[in-house]
């Protein structure tokens, strides 16, 4: 394989020796990838399975201006048992939410396995002082945040100040504590997979725990190709240091079919060590009901309606 | 100079105001030509295609539903003969024209028909509204091919519903004539879906959907009693349409009542 210029001219990423070089991704073939990946047919067994496990892996999520302490409560419920009528389903694996409403979330999930993540450092544009976002962090941390998902600093990753995303990463992973850092690229603000594979590289590299497709605020977002480029960055760097770096899908995921083709995605470029909420996440608020109706599809045959299920 | 070659045409599914071959690939041989037959996941695709559309075309003016509807018997008029051809003949054709501008002429009328105001016993204003019941599975009549579809679609239609139809299993070429003058006549894309196939096949589906709000199982292939009892899950409406009946009556079918209460201010 040619190997492309490491480094363009003035890139003062620090990066340390060991990581893998950045080269440049093959937009035509990664594209061509994930569509083949896409069209695998995947038989109903399998499918219940891989059900399953997208639910055990989602970040139920509510990010709009209009949440209230009750909306969290109501979405935290949801996420402890997804479907009443089925009490063998899984549980999500967290609730994603603004600040403000983490301690409802927090007081619903307390005791059981799902955790609480919520957006910080001035999501979802991320343009804000760094001592505003690191403080943001720690508020959030301090009313019982379990995971932190960040958003890097586009304006100056666009323009070339690596050197300032990679700070931010930094600090606000410090800021974290014990909290799980997730960081989110924003790449439908990237351009090109080329940035989206040196955002990744350098997220990993401040100390991400995961790496994040997107906000969910804009499209696109959570694109197969996109998925695909971060999770062959994350593999690249798991074969160069050991280092097991986890990925979270989110944004424009509403339908099974897609969340199952994320999964394909995951088991073939990283295997099925990483297919487990501690490795892969899936963000998501509608995604969840088109899973319960597949999965109670299945159960009894017949195609099913959103009037029997919850609308959070 | 060679011979022209005529195009000849493919016959397809009417899915979301689109045309696609049924998702299955498969064709069955009715009246001499390759037709699509339709499978489950077509039926799901057009059920979820009638969904997305149904709130609007309930929400359009009943004017404008009249007209639109009207248009339709616009369309088939320009095309008396084509359609002439796949069905008993002009009369069959003449007689569907009518019955949609019969229904048409309802769209702005059924309020007040169905519905009205109650005398009650307080100072409150009691009204009862007709609304639209959601989506509507048909299975069409087997004959009649295109005056048994016509009569069993447009009294659902009218009232604000959207359909997902099966066209008569022997005889469905003026089935997807028919949704070619749907196609052009403003009737918004998934508010009529028109599936092609084996009636035994597909009606299973359709009455087990649990978001089909109601089945009429008029065209349906012998006992009904199965139908029925798969419809009841969800507490379908169930009508056993006739193929060649005209009455707002049909329309009431596939209407609810909603009552109203309001208070009389001073």
């Amino acid at each position: 394989m040619a190997q492309a210029p490491a480094l363009p001219a003035g890139f003062e990423l620090p990066l340390e020796a060991r990581l893998p070089r950045i080269g440049a991704v093959d937009a035509v073939a990664l594209e061509e990838r994930a569509a083949s990946l896409a069209k695998r047919s995947i038989k109903r067994e399998a499918k219940v399975l891989a059900l399953l496990l997208a639910i055990r892996t989602t970040d139920l999520t509510t990010l709009e201006g209009s949440d209230t302490p009750g909306k969290a409560a109501a979405i935290a419920s949801k996420a402890l048992r997804p479907d009443p009528s089925d009490p063998s389903l899984p549980s999500c694996a967290a609730v994603c939410v603004y600040p403000n409403l983490v301690p409802a979330v927090r007081e619903r999930v307390a005791g059981t396995s799902v955790k609480v993540a919520a957006v910080a450092t001035g999501f979802p544009s991320g343009q804000y002082p760094t001592a505003v976002k690191v403080a943001d962090v720690r508020a959030t941390v301090e009313l019982g945040a379990d995971e932190i998902d960040m958003v890097i600093d586009r304006g100056a990753f666009l323009s070339g100040r690596y050197a300032k995303v990679y700070d931010e990463i930094v600090q606000v992973k410090e800021a974290c504590g014990d909290a799980h850092l997730k960081v989110i690229l924003e790449t439908g603000e990237l351009g090109t997979y080329d940035n989206v594979r040196r955002a990744t590289l350098l997220s990993i590299a401040a100390g991400a725990d995961f790496v994040k497709t997107s906000t969910g605020k804009i499209a696109p977002a959570a694109t197969l190709p996109v998925a695909l480029c971060m999770l062959e960055a994350i593999r690249d760097v798991y074969e160069e240091t050991g280092r097991r770096v986890g990925f979270k899908a989110a944004g424009g995921i509403r339908q099974a079919k897609q969340a199952i083709q994320h999964l394909v995605l995951v088991h073939e470029t990283l295997g099925s060590e990483w297919l487990t909420p501690q490795l892969y996440r899936l963000g998501a608020s509608s995604l969840l009901n088109d899973i319960l109706m597949q999965l109670r599809k299945e159960r009894t045959g017949a195609y099913q309606s959103g009037d029997y299920f919850t609308l959070d | 100079m060679s011979e022209r070659l005529p195009v000849r045409k493919t016959y397809k599914l009417f899915i979301g105001g689109s045309f696609p071959r049924s998702e299955s690939g498969r064709t069955y041989e009715a009246e001499g030509q390759n037709v699509a037959r339709a499978s489950r996941k077509d039926v799901r695709d057009a059920v979820r295609a009638a969904r997305g559309a149904q709130p609007k075309w309930a929400g359009a003016t009943a004017y404008n539903r009249g007209q639109v509807l009207y248009r339709i018997a616009e369309m088939i008029e320009a095309r008396v003969a084509e359609f002439a051809e796949l069905c008993s003949g002009r009369d069959e054709v003449e007689r569907s024209i009518d019955r949609i501008v019969w229904y048409a002429g309802w769209a702005d009328k059924l309020p007040q028909v169905l519905g009205g105001s109650n005398p009650v016993a307080g100072p409150y204003f009691n009204f009862t509204v007709p609304e639209p019941t959601g989506v509507v599975a048909v299975l069409a009549p087997h004959d009649p091919p295109l005056l048994g579809l016509v009569t069993r679609v447009l009294p659902p239609l009218v009232g604000g519903n959207a359909v997902v139809a099966v066209a008569s299993e022997d005889r469905p070429l003026a089935a997807i004539e028919l949704a070619e003058g749907l196609a052009t006549s403003d009737v918004p894309g998934g508010v009529v879906n028109l599936l092609t196939g084996q009636h035994a096949e597909l009606a299973p589906v359709l009455a087990s959907h649990m978001d089909v709000n109601a089945i009429d199982i008029g065209g349906a292939n012998g006992d009904a009693s199965e139908l029925e009892r798969l419809a009841a899950d969800n507490v379908k409406r169930v009508v056993h349409g006739r193929a060649d009946v005209q009455s707002p009556w049909e329309i009431a079918s596939f209407l609810e009542l909603k009552t109203v209460w309001h208070p009389m201010g001073q």
